[in-house]
C-alpha cells in the first residue's frame, strides 16, 4: 500500500510538467503561443532573408555584367590595334588597358580586372594566384568565346578570403584570345546580408517572447477571475456561505462574478431556511416530548394506583383498570418511538460512542430479555466467540437494535430456538438473530425496515411492537455507518444481521458473519404460506 | 423512618400524583412549585430526597440543582422528559444524582427514591486509604493529607465502592447496582459523569487520574495503593 502510494508519488513527481500543463489554462496558451509564433517568425524571416540576399546580389551582378561589358568593349578596342602577338607593345597596351580598367572603377576597392593573354603565353601579366580567384569552370567558359560569371572567393592582401563574383569575358584579337575577368569583392554584400539575418533573428526573439507575454497577460485576465471562481466555490462547498466574488467592471467575467454571488446568495438563502426549519423542528420534537411526557406521567402513575387497588373494584371497573394500564404502557412505547423517529427525521439523533464490551452487552440484553422469551416458550441459544470484543459503539443505541431484534424473533419465531451469534473481525462486528417461525415472502427483506409495516394486514395485532421498532433500528444502525439486513424465506424462518464498524468512523467492508444461514440450517422449520408480521 | 421528600414541579397534576404514590409507600412529600422557591423550601423543609423536575418556569432546573448542591449533598433524583445524552448528562454535571425519565412507573420512582434513601450504616469501624486519600467509612471523612475533601453522599458510596477492593477492576453495570441500586441494566451514563465529578474532587490531576482509574472497554478500578 505504502509502496505503491510512492510509487504514485514519485510519479507525479516526474510528470510534474505534464500535470502543469494539463491543470494551467495559462500555461497551455501561452506555450501554445511560443511554439506558434516562433514557427511563423522562422518561416517569415527565411522568405525575407532570401528575398533580400537575392536582391542584393542580383543587383550586384547586373552592375557588374554591365561593367564588363564596358570593360570589354574598351579592352576590344585598344587591343584591336595590335598586330599579332609578337608585337613590342603588346605587353604595355595590356598592361595600360588593365591599369586603366581598374582604376575606372574608383579608388581600387570596388573591383579588380585581370586581363589573362592566351594560355601558356605571357606569364607574369597574370597574377600568380588567379587559379585561386578564377574558377576553372569559368576560364573553360571563356576560352569558349563565352561570356560568363561565378561565385568565387578571393584572398585579400590580409591572406583572408572573401565571397567574390567574376564575370568573365573573352577579347577576341589579331595576338589571339585574352581573356578579361572583372572581380568584384562581396564583403559588403554579405556584410549586410549578415546584419540582416541578425536583426531578423533578434526581431523575431523579440516578437515571440513579446507575444507570449502578450498571451500570458491575457490569459491571465481571464483565467484570474475564473480561478477566483473556483476557488469562491470551493470555500463555499466547504460551508463557508457569507464567501463572495468580487464584482469588477462590467464585462462577462463581471456577469458570471455577479451571477455566482446571486447563486450563493441564494443558497445562503435557502441553507437558512432549511436550517431555520431545521431548528423549529428540533424545538417542536423537543416540546411535544415535553408536554406529552408529563400529562402521561400522571395518567400512568394514576393508571397504577387504580391497577394496584382494582382488588377493591366491581369486577368490570377492574377490568377496565387492567386495560387502562396496559394500553398506557403501549401508548407509551408508541410515543417513545414516535418521538425518536421525528428525532431521526429532523437529523437530532447524535451517536455517543464508547468502547464497549459486545458480548457484556448481549449478555444484557439476554438477560434482559429472558421474561420474553420464557412468555414465548422460545429457547435461546446464544453463540458468542471466547475472547473479548471491544467495539466503540453506542451501548444504548445497540442495545436497543439488539432487544428489538430478539423481541421480533420471539414474536415470530413460533415458539421454535431462537439464536444469538456475534462475531468480530479486524474492523467489524457482527450480531445476527435468527428465528424459524413463518419467515419472509420475497421482496419483504427490504420492506421489514418500513414504517408501520405489518407482513399480513389481515392478522390481527396481538403483541405490543409499535410498528416502528425495526425503523429505529435501522436508524440506529445507520447513525453507527452500519448495516442492518434482512434475510428471510417463506417456512425457513428470517435472519438478520447486524454490522457495525469497530472504530468509530471507519466505513465497512465486509460482514464477519453471514446474511444467508448456510443451507443446511435453512431446513423447513414451519408450513409454507404464513407470514412474518 | 421513611424520609421526607420535596417534589419540585410546575404541573400540578403530576405533582399531587406523586404525592399520592409515595404518601402510599409513607413517605412525607412536600411539593414546590417554581424554581424561585424552591431553596427557601428546601432549607425550610430539610428533606432526605428532592425530586426535581428539569424544566421549571422561572428558575431552571439545573440552575436549583445547582443551587442545592451549593449547600446541601441531599440526594437529587431528576425527573426529565428527555432521554437525550446531551440533558441527562447536563442535569448529572450540575449535581444531579440519578435521573428517572418521563413517563416512570410508580415502581420505578419509588426504587430510586427508595436507593437514594439506603445508607449502609453498620457502625463498624472501617478506615481505608487510596494513595494519599485515607477514608473514614462511618464518619463519612474523606482526607488528603489531614484536609477533609467534601463529597455528597453517592460520590462518597463510589469512592468506598470503589476503594474496599483496590485493583479489582469493577464494570460500569456492577457499579450501578453496587452504588445506585439498580437491579437491572441501566444508564452508564450516571457512572462515566460521577467518576469524572468524583476525579475533580479527589484527583491532584483530573486529566491524568491517580484514584479512579478507567480501565478501557471494562470499568474502573481504584489507583494502586
Amino acid at each position: 500500500m505504502l509502496s505503491v502510494l510512492s510509487r504514485a508519488r514519485q510519479l507525479t513527481h516526474r510528470l510534474a510538467p505534464v500535470v502543469a500543463w494539463r491543470r494551467s489554462l495559462q500555461l497551455r496558451v501561452v506555450g501554445t503561443t511560443l511554439v506558434a509564433s516562433g514557427i511563423v517568425v522562422v518561416l517569415l524571416g527565411l522568405v525575407l532573408l532570401n528575398q533580400i540576399a537575392d536582391g542584393l546580389l542580383h543587383s550586384q551582378r547586373k552592375a557588374a555584367v554591365a561593367e564588363t561589358s564596358a570593360g570589354l568593349k574598351y579592352a576590344q578596342g585598344q587591343l584591336s590595334v595590335l598586330g599579332d602577338r609578337r608585337d613590342p607593345a603588346l605587353q604595355a597596351t595590356l598592361l595600360n588597358v588593365g591599369r586603366f580598367l581598374s582604376d575606372r572603377g574608383g579608388s581600387g576597392t570596388l573591383y579588380d580586372v585581370l586581363i589573362l593573354p592566351p594560355a601558356g603565353e605571357l606569364e607574369g601579366v597574370a597574377p600568380a594566384d588567379v587559379d585561386l580567384t578564377v574558377p576553372p569552370d569559368l576560364r573553360l567558359l571563356t576560352s569558349r568565346l563565352q561570356q560568363g560569371y561565378a561565385y568565387t572567393r578571393e584572398p585579400t592582401p590580409e591572406g583572408q578570403l572573401v565571397p567574390a563574383l567574376v564575370v568573365g569575358a573573352p577579347v577576341e584579337t589579331a595576338a589571339g584570345l585574352f581573356e578579361l575577368y572583372y572581380v568584384f569583392p562581396l564583403q559588403s554584400v554579405e556584410q549586410t546580408i549578415s546584419l540582416v539575418r541578425r536583426t531578423l533573428l533578434t526581431t523575431g526573439l523579440v516578437l515571440v517572447l513579446l507575444l507570449a507575454g502578450i498571451a500570458a497577460l491575457v490569459t491571465r485576465q481571464v483565467v484570474t477571475p475564473v480561478r477566483m471562481a473556483a476557488h469562491t466555490a470551493e470555500r463555499l462547498a466547504a460551508g463557508l456561505l457569507q464567501e463572495r466574488m468580487v464584482v469588477r467592471g462590467e464585462d462577462d467575467l463581471a456577469v458570471l462574478a455577479t451571477s455566482f454571488n446571486d447563486m450563493a446568495a441564494s443558497l445562503q438563502r435557502q441553507f437558512a431556511q432549511l436550517e431555520e426549519l431545521s431548528r423549529m423542528q428540533r424545538r417542536f420534537t423537543s416540546d411535544v416530548s415535553h408536554e406529552l411526557r408529563t400529562p402521561l406521567t400522571t395518567v400512568r402513575l394514576a393508571a397504577e394506583v387504580l391497577h394496584a387497588a382494582r382488588a377493591d373494584f366491581a369486577p368490570e371497573v377492574a377490568r377496565s383498570a387492567e386495560l387502562l394500564q396496559a394500553e398506557v404502557e403501549r401508548f407509551e412505547a408508541l410515543l417513545t418511538d414516535l418521538l425518536e423517529i421525528s428525532r431521526y427525521d429532523a437529523g437530532f439523533a447524535v451517536l455517543d460512542p464508547e468502547a464497549t464490551d459486545v458480548q457484556a452487552l448481549a449478555a444484557r440484553v439476554v438477560e434482559a430479555l429472558a421474561p420474553v422469551a420464557a412468555h414465548y416458550g422460545s429457547e435461546l441459544v446464544v453463540t458468542m466467540p471466547a475472547e473479548r470484543l471491544i467495539a466503540e459503539v453506542d451501548p444504548r443505541r445497540v442495545e436497543r437494535v439488539l432487544r428489538n431484534l430478539l423481541g421480533n424473533a420471539f414474536e415470530h419465531g413460533e415458539g421454535r430456538p431462537v439464536e444469538l451469534t456475534v462475531a468480530g473481525g479486524d474492523d467489524a462486528i457482527a450480531i445476527t438473530v435468527r428465528d424459524h417461525g413463518v419467515g419472509l415472502r420475497p421482496g419483504d427483506s427490504s420492506r421489514v425496515f418500513h414504517r408501520f409495516w405489518r407482513g399480513d394486514p389481515s392478522r390481527s395485532r396481538q403483541t405490543g411492537g409499535t410498528g416502528l421498532g425495526l425503523s429505529i433500528s435501522l436508524e440506529d444502525a445507520r447513525l453507527h455507518d452500519g448495516w442492518l439486513q434482512a434475510w428471510g424465506k417463506v417456512g425457513h424462518g428470517a435472519q438478520f444481521r447486524l454490522t457495525l464498524p469497530a472504530r468509530r468512523g471507519d466505513a465497512l467492508t465486509g460482514s464477519p458473519l453471514p446474511l444467508e444461514p448456510s443451507a443446511d440450517d435453512a431446513r423447513p422449520a414451519a408450513p409454507a404460506g404464513g407470514s412474518r408480521a | 423512618m421513611k424520609g421526607r421528600i420535596l417534589v419540585v414541579d410546575d404541573d400540578l397534576a403530576l405533582a399531587e400524583m406523586l404525592g399520592i404514590v409515595l404518601r402510599g409507600e409513607g413517605f412525607a412529600v412536600s411539593h414546590v412549585s417554581d424554581g424561585e422557591r424552591a431553596l427557601a423550601a428546601f432549607r425550610e423543609v430539610i428533606p432526605d430526597v428532592v425530586l426535581l423536575d428539569l424544566m421549571l418556569p422561572g428558575m431552571s432546573g439545573l440552575e436549583v440543582c445547582r443551587a442545592i448542591r451549593a449547600e446541601s449533598g441531599v440526594p437529587i433524583v431528576m425527573l426529565t422528559a428527555k432521554s437525550d445524552t446531551i440533558d441527562v448528562v447536563l442535569g448529572l454535571e450540575c449535581g444531579a444524582d440519578d435521573y428517572v425519565v418521563k413517563p416512570f412507573n410508580p415502581k420505578e420512582l419509588v426504587a430510586r427514591v427508595r436507593a437514594r434513601l439506603r445508607r449502609v450504616d453498620d457502625g463498624v469501624p472501617e478506615a481505608l486509604s487510596l494513595g494519599d486519600i485515607s477514608i473514614d467509612v462511618p464518619g463519612h471523612l474523606v482526607l488528603r493529607d489531614g484536609a477533609p475533601i467534601g463529597l455528597t453522599p453517592l460520590e462518597f458510596d463510589l469512592l468506598v465502592a470503589l476503594a474496599r477492593k483496590p485493583r479489582q477492576v469493577f464494570t460500569r453495570e456492577a457499579l450501578l447496582e453496587q452504588v445506585w441500586g439498580y437491579r437491572h441494566a441501566a444508564d452508564t451514563r450516571l457512572v462515566n459523569v460521577h467518576v469524572q465529578r468524583l476525579r475533580a474532587k479527589v484527583e491532584r490531576d483530573p486529566e491524568h487520574p491517580e484514584v479512579v482509574l478507567t480501565v478501557r472497554g471494562v470499568g474502573y478500578k481504584a489507583g494502586p495503593p
